[in-house]
């Protein structure tokens, strides 16, 4: 699986990619491949504020529906509405098409505490092993 | 993305598990089963089946055998269905029901000899229809639980007969659609019928668990030239439903009757007594509350168990299955809904997390595979 070292991780499985001030979220390959099929994408709205942890989007599989939450409280800024017409483009390129928002950290502390991909890589391996 | 890690200890692991790993499956609970949801992706292997073909494990299927001078007699009054459609070699679908017309479970009956039955029953249900048949055995009948000791694959899809054929070489031309053969084979005793839960042409093969093994690897080889695939219960699930076969615990259960569930065609009003006849006349001519529809979403979303359903703002049912069409590619599902509503083309509201997604009624099934002759069974 396919953790870039660039990006910033959290236990829920959202990554983390800093562009200048904003911050663009995604889910990471190993969420893809848990969820699978992804058919359906409720997204936040542009101007919302957010908390970290929150969950402020939803994934529908054919299997289930997964939470997305927030990786760090601020304000969201643009969504990517490419998913409301091809949701699937979150299997295909989680990193890339696949994003699902952007936004601006009221609390900068929030993104240095983010896992690395050493740390993320490393949490995936152990929840496997267990 | 909340991962919730489930308590696995307790589950029931298929004999084939370590093959299932071997193909690369995503596990999950189905019952008390540990089962695989999916090898590669759920939409992906339900178009194997639909286009080509795929093998489904679901050993955790329950096999009873009634055998005795009484069994026919016994057994026809257990099933809601009428017996007197099958001879030996042929499959008849019924649900079993109490006396108030509850459903106990759906089973296929096959009728070996006329003193000899086989009764494939839902893994959940095993111990209670058991208990169920046991209380309600009368005169010379064995009744005999094989469950654990045999193992049943289903081959389904376009493609399954000419893998059929490549695996046992057998003339399959005496069985068509709810008949069986029984034989030897390298495998020890099979018995193959064509039957399943797809809506695709499909066969099932029980076997003994201890013989399951070399007869899965020797299917995978001579599915091969015919792109066979493991399929997982994802698409076991959006298959079943796209053809409007229900799932009892979800579609009905102890406290819905056959009549509500659409299952008018599996009783066997003639018959001269059944189990639950009494409760199920009186319902057929008082009329019955709620009915159960099936339904698409016209809004982006899966509806999915337990959501309530609206007309013109009002509670009028709940949703017993739902999930996203591959076939369709939107969302579809079941629902218990009042009588009086219960239309097709009304429009209804379904409310998913909070909020009203637009439905509505249509006809079923979703999905009919072409010049299908498999719409009701021996009916």
């Amino acid at each position: 699986m396919n953790f870039p070292a660039e990006l910033r991780y959290t236990k829920s499985h959202e990554w983390v990619r800093r562009s200048g001030d904003k911050l663009i979220v995604g889910i990471t390959d190993y969420a893809q491949h848990e969820i699978s099929d992804v058919v359906f994408i409720e997204l936040p709205h542009v101007g919302q504020q957010v908390e970290q942890g929150k969950g402020i989007s939803i994934v529908e599989s054919v299997k289930a529906a997964f939470d997305i939450y927030a990786p760090v409280s601020g304000t969201v800024k643009a969504i990517n509405t490419t998913l409301e017409s091809d949701p699937a483009i979150v299997n295909q390129d989680p990193y890339g098409k696949g994003w699902f928002f952007e936004l601006t950290s009221s609390k900068p502390s929030e993104f240095e505490s983010l896992l690395t991909r050493d740390q993320y890589e490393s949490m995936i391996r152990q929840s496997a092993a267990g | 993305m909340t991962n919730p890690s489930e308590d696995i200890s307790h589950l029931k692991k298929l004999p084939l598990h370590a093959q299932h790993e071997r193909f690369g499956a995503h596990f999950g609970a189905f019952g008390d089963w540990y089962v695989p949801l999916y090898y590669t992706s759920v939409i992906e292997e339900h178009e194997t089946v639909r286009n080509g073909v795929g093998v489904f494990d679901i050993s955790h299927m329950g096999e009873f055998f009634v055998r005795g001078k009484d069994a026919r007699r016994v057994v026809n009054d257990w099933m809601t269905n009428d017996l007197e459609k099958l001879s030996p070699g042929r499959a008849l679908y019924s649900p079993v029901c109490r006396e108030n017309g509850g459903i106990v479970d759906d089973v296929v009956v096959m009728m070996e000899e006329t003193d000899q039955y086989m009764i494939v029953v839902n893994a959940a249900n095993i111990e209670k229809d058991f208990a169920w048949f046991d209380s309600h055995r009368k005169g010379e009948v064995v009744l005999e639980n094989a469950s654990d000791g045999m193992a049943l694959l289903a081959v389904q899809g376009p493609q399954s007969r000419p893998v059929i054929q490549a695996l046992f070489g057998i003339d399959l031309s005496p069985i068509s659609y709810y008949h069986f053969v029984k034989f030897d084979s390298q495998f020890g005793e099979i018995l193959l019928s064509e039957t399943g839960y797809t809506g695709e042409e499909g066969f099932e093969i029980f076997c003994s668990v201890s013989k399951v093994l070399p007869l899965f690897q020797r299917l995978m080889e001579a599915g091969k030239p015919f792109g066979l695939k493991p399929i997982g219960f994802g698409a076991r699930d959006t298959l079943r439903l796209e053809s409007r076969f229900l799932l009892y615990g979800h579609d009905m259960t102890d406290e819905t009757n056959p009549l509500e569930a659409g299952l008018g065609w599996t009783i066997g009003w003639t018959k001269e007594n059944f189990i639950g006849k009494q409760a199920l006349e009186a319902a057929r001519k008082e009329g019955f509350k709620r009915r159960l529809i099936g339904f698409e979403l016209e809004d982006r979303g899966i509806a999915r168990e337990g959501c309530p359903v609206f007309v013109e703002g009002q509670p009028v049912g709940k949703v017993t299955s739902g999930t996203h069409s591959p076939t369709l590619k939107c969302g579809i599902g079941l629902a218990y809904v009042a009588i009086e509503h219960a239309k097709i083309g009304q429009a209804i509201d379904i409310e998913i997390r909070g909020k009203y997604t637009k439905a509505r009624i249509v006809k079923t099934p979703f999905y009919k595979r072409a010049n299908s002759s498999l719409s009701k069974g021996v009916s």
